[in-house]
């Protein structure tokens, strides 16, 4: 038995012990103490570096834990943020003041960690945002609105990017900022969805004073940082899909189809067919990039193929549910109607299912942008957001 | 279960691209194609014979190399991709279909090539073999649209045994009483013909029911044939990107408009499922004989509509030049279509889906 296959026994061993008597719906203080738990026991920050809190050590430690853990449900979601998103940005750009303050807490759970990028006026076009950052002696003064944050009730800090000169052009004039999520000035509110239930939130900055030194990168160099955080949400949306529950999925709805006797009905078999093909080639091409990451072939671009498939999944998969069950899909709080009311979320949060198609154009077949308009000119000549219509046009 | 290739399996492909760059460019496959030789010999000796690919799969002590079909899958996504005009496919099918009827006399001329063998699966009513004397068969009867038959040396033809059952009998290109008729093709790359039995002598191999082995040997071809059409819509692909890149109008280059790139951007969402489909169904062949039938169905029913899907739009996306005769993309989208029905109609590889599936049909 080698090492790895001794820790990978030992994760597991330690995994089935500390989530035997989780409650099934884990709050805030159990997943917080289940975190720090994880993380003094060494499953966290595998691949981090160790002078930061991370364990340094190599792929294959992590790979091992991802098998070890794949068994089971961890109440780590609402970390999943700080994890996927924030701390690898910090790591490769933050100051190293930064990544000593930072990292640690983060592994371990103690602080909740959001990103604000989107704004009502800058959704597909991030880089049209509007919230400013002014510099006043030693501090940032920050005023605009951020939306669809997760986890921002919850959060510690958040990782910003705002304007911070609007005489360049759109993209040279951002920076990025770890905030406070307690300081005065920041008003957190739940945003509704067309779930009926509040996923995400919406954030008001009224003069909030940020230190100088909580720049991430360099001043008018947050876009690039932006970009790299970007590409890691489109990686773990899309790869990570295949772990969590489907209500629509093939074998879901074979079930549902088979209790009503309804196999055989007309059409019914073409339906099932045809989700059981897109959701089993999903399946598959998740299976064969996770295999492509352990062969050191990273998805990059790629990514946001999983993610693009996995939107036209749940779509159709919510779909196939309404027309075999018909009127029963449409009423009640079960699970398909549920399904009906999340499936539009897939194909717009981390970029709408167009956004996706440019990045695969540009980015893994290589085809020629189309040319932007935007581009050259200063941010404060541009139309941004939405606009009313001026006469003539 | 294994969905990416292995260094030798990357190695062998890139091996037999280069070949088939080099000696069976386009300009070889049309001359092939508009005349009467059903296929590129010269090829097919240097690829079979020299190279020794038909005899991937098949084990050592039958005179093959005893890889595996992760090989000839890699093979076929070459020959796929470059149209080549030799009956490999074909070949690799009846010699896993010989493996299986334990014909180790057969064998080893069929695996290094010498022997061209096909099999003749009828789609309706088969051929049926009477015994004339002890041992001795004969058949009659036809089998329509047989791929490669007229480019073999041995004929498997699946015939009836009586009381329903089915076995394959080995018939000699030269046996009297066979006659092979070339159809007219809408794909110009690989001919058909009708095979007429009256009274040819046969050769039963293996036992007098064979239905397993004949089951089999059509998910074995199902997935050997997805290989091959992954390999097609992947150069579609490649050279309609090309082209988007180099045409230009209204000012730019085609393919920085959405109209052009998000459909690009989709057919690339189809081959990134295409090819896990294949290496997951070659696998099953290769290492999980349990999955095989559903692999198999799930294989046929997604790559003929993918591959033909793509084949069109890359066409299409060409605009005028490409539904012109001197252009490659209707031997592409003609193939994809030949390849769609090759093995019976779409809706009968999803019944077998459905089948596999407990679905009912």
């Amino acid at each position: 038995m080698t090492d790895l296959d001794e820790y990978r026994d030992q994760a597991r061993a330690w995994l089935a012990e500390r989530t035997a008597d989780l409650p099934p719906d884990p709050g805030l203080a159990e997943s917080r103490a289940f975190m720090a738990d994880l993380y003094d026991a060494g499953h966290v920050g595998i691949t981090w570096p160790a002078e930061y809190g991370g364990r340094g050590l190599s792929a294959a430690e992590e790979r091992a834990f991802q098998q070890a853990a794949a068994g089971f449900t961890l109440p780590v979601g609402v970390f999943g943020i700080g994890l996927g998103m924030c701390g690898p940005t910090l790591l490769s750009l933050g100051t190293e003041e930064q990544k000593r303050r930072y990292i640690r807490p983060l592994l371990r759970g103690e602080e909740i960690w959001c990103q604000m990028f989107s704004e009502p006026g800058a959704g597909s076009d991030v880089a049209s945002l509007q919230t400013r950052a002014v510099l006043d002696g030693d501090h940032w003064v920050v005023d605009g609105q951020k939306v669809w944050t997760s986890v921002a009730r919850q959060a510690d800090f958040g990782l910003l990017i705002a304007r911070t000169d609007p005489d360049v052009p759109k993209h040279q004039g951002i920076t990025m900022f770890v905030v406070d999520m307690h300081a005065p000035g920041v008003d957190v509110r739940p945003l509704r969805d067309m779930t009926g239930e509040s996923h995400f939130n919406e954030i008001f900055f009224t003069s909030v004073r940020v230190p100088v030194e909580n720049v991430v990168g360099e001043v008018n160099g947050g876009w690039s940082a932006a970009v790299t955080t970007l590409l890691h949400e489109r990686v773990s949306i899309g790869m990570g899909a295949a772990r969590t529950e489907r209500p629509a999925s093939f074998a879901a709805l074979r079930k549902a189809a088979r209790e009503r006797g309804l196999l055989g009905e007309p059409g019914v078999t073409d339906l099932l067919l045809d989700l059981y093909l897109q959701e089993r080639a999903f399946d598959l091409l998740n299976a064969r990039m996770s295999q492509e990451v352990k062969a050191g072939i990273m998805p990059g671009a790629r990514g946001s193929v999983a993610k693009l498939l996995l939107a036209d999944l749940t779509l159709a998969g919510a779909d196939v549910a309404s027309e075999i069950l018909g009127p029963e899909s449409v009423t009640g709080d079960g699970p398909v109607p549920r399904a009906l009311a999340w499936a539009p979320g897939m194909a717009l949060g981390g970029g709408t299912n167009e956004i996706m198609r440019n990045i695969i154009g540009d980015r893994v077949l290589g085809l020629p942008r189309e040319p932007q308009l935007d581009r050259n000119i200063p941010f404060k000549a541009l139309k941004v957001g939405t606009q009313a219509k001026e006469d003539g046009e | 279960m294994r969905l990416i290739p292995t260094e030798e399996q990357r190695e062998l492909a890139a091996t037999v691209r280069s070949f088939l760059a080099d000696r069976v460019p386009m300009s070889r496959v049309r001359e092939i194609a508009e005349s009467d030789e059903p296929f590129d010999r010269t090829a097919w000796t240097r690829l079979s014979g020299e190279l020794g690919l038909t005899g991937l799969a098949v084990p050592e002590e039958h005179g093959g190399s005893g890889a595996g079909f992760g090989e000839v899958a890699a093979v076929l996504e070459e020959l796929g991709a470059a149209l080549t005009p030799v009956p490999y496919f074909s070949a690799v099918v009846a010699a896993d279909l010989l493996a299986a009827l334990d014909a180790k006399d057969l064998l080893p001329d069929v695996a290094s090539g010498a022997t061209i063998a096909i099999l003749a699966r009828p789609e309706g009513e088969p051929p049926v073999g009477r015994i004339i004397d002890r041992g001795e068969w004969v058949l009659e009867g036809a089998v329509e649209r047989v791929p490669d038959a007229v480019s073999a040396d041995l004929l498997l033809v699946v015939a009836s045994t009586g009381e329903g059952r089915r076995g394959v009998f080995a018939v000699a290109a030269d046996a009297p009483g066979l006659v092979r008729t070339p159809l007219t093709t809408l794909d110009l790359t690989r001919p058909q013909a009708r095979i007429e039995l009256g009274g040819a002598p046969a050769r039963l191999l293996g036992p007098s029911d064979a239905s397993d082995a004949i089951d089999r040997s059509l998910d074995v071809a199902s997935v050997l044939l997805a290989a091959e059409q992954l390999g097609g819509l992947r150069r579609c692909l490649d050279a309609i990107v090309e082209y988007a890149k180099l045409r230009v109008q209204f000012g730019r280059y085609v393919g920085s408009f959405q109209g052009v790139k998000h459909k690009l951007a989709d057919m690339h969402c189809t081959l990134e499922q295409a090819e896990s489909v294949v290496r997951y169904a070659v696998w099953a062949v290769d290492e999980a004989p349990d999955e095989l039938p559903e692999a198999a169905a799930l294989a046929a029913s997604f790559m003929g509509r993918a591959y033909f899907q793509v084949a069109k739009d890359h066409l299409l996306l060409y605009g005028g030049i490409g539904f012109t005769w001197e252009h490659d993309a209707h031997l592409y989208y003609k193939r994809a279509k030949a390849d769609e029905v090759m093995l019976g109609a779409p809706r009968t590889h999803r019944a077998r889906l459905a089948a596999a599936l407990d679905l009912p049909d």
